[in-house]
């Protein structure tokens, strides 16, 4: 152990900030990741971002993240949900053996701005007709609707989106006419609210109600285009991201470091091949043949992952390691371990990689970064993992849904500021370890 | 000298017939990818009989005719179709050999589902429609790119460890970062927050018409795209070669020259660039080859009408023809490029001797 501590010059640390800079970001990163992992399990992160019917119901549609809210002096309007159950229902038996039951669900309204949609969603036995009305702070009421005909199971009622209810406001969309201040249409009136449910029922027949107020701001991420909250990618984009960049980087330049120390030394045909290997790599279009592998065949992450350390094994860096080798090769010391006696494969893998690994490590941390953009880059072309939540995959959606025209900035920012932290995290390390592995880089 | 001319000549020839294979390589991959490995075919051939049944079921002068005649014309019709296409032929070897051949010559062919602006369903009337707007780009960026950072790096390794050296190469690890990242980033505050520049495509709509509206309207549009690819690229290459002009100037013979009194700018260019040519000219050929791929997002961000949102059109459809043109241009420029760089080393470096140390 002290002998690692002694190879990586841990002492050196303190004499470049930028590389305890970095080691802090990408622990932080790993941190972050391991949250993620923790807190919401492969499958939940795949079951939420895929989304459906009942899994977003109550979270509000391209809301902010809450610490938007720190910025403005109104407060701004946060998701309220009245549950089922959580209803006042109060019964009252009628003549012909029917009862009229009412529930009244009431909340408190205490922002300076409107939400930005209104839905209420009841549950019945039986067919029944209900009278909905809203109860003011102020005391007015408002008959929504009269006698509406509610289906048996599940029925929501998107008061929003009501154009008679509209017209009945002025012109306000339901969701502000309904809080609208009567002496200032332009703000909403807080205080206590309560929307009342009337239904003549059955004897054994049960009504109950819901009503989620949808605020304009929500969760730390904000949520999406679909209802969805932006956390869940953006927790799960780190431990993505840092897969792919560290497999990728482990996969490509370590194989590349060792099949050029193979090939140098064993010489002969075999360095010819992978020469020859390497100089038709070099002509191949890496990305191009990605996106035509994700439109046509597979846009798994991990076929994604083997393509990438396939195309990179003999890559551009192998001719550079080559000639590394080829110097190296020729060093008293090889042939000191020649003359022991000492196999090939003795000397390949004891004598002439670890003698040039630590040149290695700053490569392998600078190229860290350029495989997490390149899982960003398939993303935003729409060819990112197909169930993963990831940064590139919210900045492809924030993208096609035109988030810079409709100023969402927050859906597009927030994914990027996390993947260019990522990014530069490891270059900081990349840096700095190449001038502390590079002394020459220092001297002069 | 005829010796030397004999020798180059053959290496010349030898790095070609080499860098063929690399390209013949390439696209054979291409061809089978873009194919599926035959996979394409049965869905031409489908349509193919679809076709075929709807015009011999639906011609008014078979009316009439027994259900068995009328199979035996599909079935007639088809196989001729399938000769024409020569789909009759496996797919491994005769026709993804066929298909390659075809690119190699650069006879593209239709596409399948897409066509140029003017009209043509001619691949090669499609490229050339897009070649334009990518190299003006492109040319652009990669040439501010390449000079500002060669002359800023020169001028920070003369002013090494000064405030605004330090500053520099803190902002390096900036160009972890590809720069479609940063095109969002100034799309996000000149277009969107501030709107003073357009949002993206290469002129405003319509087209202006006079030559010099359209110069403008066109520079207009390329700014926030040129940024991007600049500053994606910009600190690490300072970093990169001012790290590299730094090395050579610690040099024996620069002290030498130095102690000879000669002034700094002729010791600059006599004694540092002119060592350092060869890798600089090698560093800004791989970007431009880089560029010939690297900057398909870019183009799909800035709503770029080049080649590479052409490509990325083409997979998005299937448009196998399409697909394999583009590849094919990549793969010849890309051949190109490296052939030409072979020789400029040798022209710029006295030191490496063509077809010597090239075996």
């Amino acid at each position: 152990m002290g002998k690692l501590w002694a190879w990586l010059k841990i002492k050196e640390l303190r004499r470049y900030p930028s590389l305890a800079a970095g080691v802090i970001l990408v622990f932080l990163f790993v941190v972050l990741s391991l949250y993620a992992v923790v807190s919401i399990p492969y499958s939940e992160a795949v079951r939420l971002w895929r989304g459906g019917p009942g899994v977003w119901d109550d979270y509000p549609r391209n809301a902010e993240p809450v610490w938007f809210d720190l910025f403005t002096r109104d407060q701004l309007s946060r998701t309220i949900v009245v549950p089922f159950g959580a209803g006042l229902k109060t019964e009252e038996p009628l003549a012909n053996g029917m009862k009229r039951v009412e529930t009244l669900l009431p909340f408190s309204f205490e922002y300076d701005t409107f939400p930005v949609e209104l839905s209420m969603f009841t549950l019945t036995t039986e067919v029944t007709n209900a009278t909905v009305s809203w109860h003011t702070p102020d005391g007015r009421i408002i008959t929504l609707i009269e006698g509406r005909r509610l289906n048996r199971g599940r029925t929501t009622y998107y008061i929003s989106q009501d154009e008679l209810l509209k017209n009945q406001l002025e012109g306000m969309a339901p969701h502000r006419g309904l809080f609208a201040d009567p002496e200032d249409r332009g703000k909403p009136l807080r205080g206590e609210y309560q929307l009342v449910v009337e239904a003549e029922l059955g004897d054994a027949d049960e009504l109950d109600a819901k009503l989620v107020v949808y605020g304009q701001i929500h969760g730390l991420g904000g949520t999406d285009h679909n209802k969805r909250d932006l956390m869940v990618a953006l927790l799960w984009g780190a431990p993505v991201g840092l897969m792919f960049g560290i497999l990728a980087a482990i996969g490509a330049q370590v194989s590349t470091f060792v099949l050029a120390g193979v090939g140098t030394w064993l010489g002969g045909k075999i360095d010819r091949v992978f020469q020859w290997v390497t100089q038709v790599n070099l002509i191949l279009p890496v990305l191009p043949i990605l996106i035509m592998i994700g439109h046509f065949y597979s846009r798994s992450i991990w076929t994604m992952l083997g393509l990438v350390i396939a195309l990179n094994v003999f890559s551009a860096a192998m001719l550079t390691y080559r000639s590394m080798f080829l110097q190296l090769k020729e060093s008293a010391y090889i042939e000191a371990a020649q003359a022991y006696g000492a196999g090939d494969a003795r000397i390949i893998f004891r004598y002439l990689l670890p003698k040039l690994a630590p040149t290695l490590l700053p490569q392998f941390v600078l190229v860290v970064p350029s495989f997490v953009f390149l899982e960003a880059t398939l993303s935003v072309l729409g060819l990112g993992d197909p169930i993963l939540p990831t940064w590139g995959k919210i900045i492809n959606d924030a993208y096609t849904q035109g988030a810079l025209y409709k100023g969402l900035y927050y859906w597009i920012v927030q994914p990027a500021a996390l993947l260019m932290l990522m990014g530069v995290g490891f270059a900081l390390i990349g840096f700095s370890l190449d001038r502390i592995f590079n002394p020459r880089l220092r001297t002069v | 000298m005829g010796k030397t001319f004999a020798r180059l000549g053959r290496y010349a020839l030898f790095r070609a017939a080499f860098l063929l294979l690399a390209v013949v390589v390439a696209l054979y991959l291409t061809v089978i990818i873009a194919n599926m490995g035959g996979e394409m075919d049965r869905v031409r051939k489908a349509e193919i009989r679809f076709a075929v049944g709807q015009m011999v079921y639906q011609d008014p002068a078979n009316r009439g005719l027994p259900a068995s005649e009328l199979e035996r014309q599909v079935e007639e019709l088809m196989q001729f179709e399938y000769r024409r296409l020569g789909l009759d032929k496996p797919f491994f070897p005769d026709r993804s050999l066929r298909y390659l051949w075809q690119a190699l010559s650069l006879r593209f062919g239709r596409a399948e589902f897409m066509n140029s602006d003017a009209g043509s369903k001619q691949v090669r009337s499609i490229l050339l429609e897009r070649l334009p707007s990518t190299l003006v780009l492109f040319a652009t960026a990669e040439l501010i790119l390449f000079l500002l950072a060669l002359f800023v790096a020169l001028f920070l390794s003369r002013r090494y460890g000064s405030v605004l050296d330090r500053a520099i190469v803190a902002l390096a690890p900036s160009s972890a970062a590809p720069g479609w990242f940063y095109g969002i980033f100034l799309i996000l505050i000149f277009a969107a927050a501030l709107r003073v520049l357009p949002w993206g495509g290469m002129v405003s709509l319509p087209p202006p018409k006079e030559p010099l509206d359209y110069a403008l309207s066109l520079m207009r549009h390329m700014i926030l795209p040129v940024s991007a690819i600049v500053i994606g690229a910009i600190f690490a290459s300072i970093y990169s070669w001012r790290t590299f002009f730094l090395i050579y100037s610690s040099e024996d013979y620069v002290e030498l020259a130095k102690a000879k009194g000669l002034s700094s700018q002729a010791v600059e260019r006599r004694y540092i660039l002119r060592p350092t040519l060869p890798p600089i000219i090698t560093t800004f050929l791989l970007t431009v080859i880089t560029m010939w791929m690297g900057q398909i997002v870019l183009e799909y961000v800035f709503k770029w009408p080049g080649i590479g949102q052409l490509y990325f059109q083409a997979t998005s459809v299937g448009d196998t023809p399409v697909i394999v043109g583009v590849i094919v241009l990549y793969g010849y420029l890309l051949a190109a490029s490296v052939y030409v760089l072979d020789f400029v080393y040798a022209i710029v470096d006295p030191r490496v001797r063509v077809g010597v140390g090239g075996r």
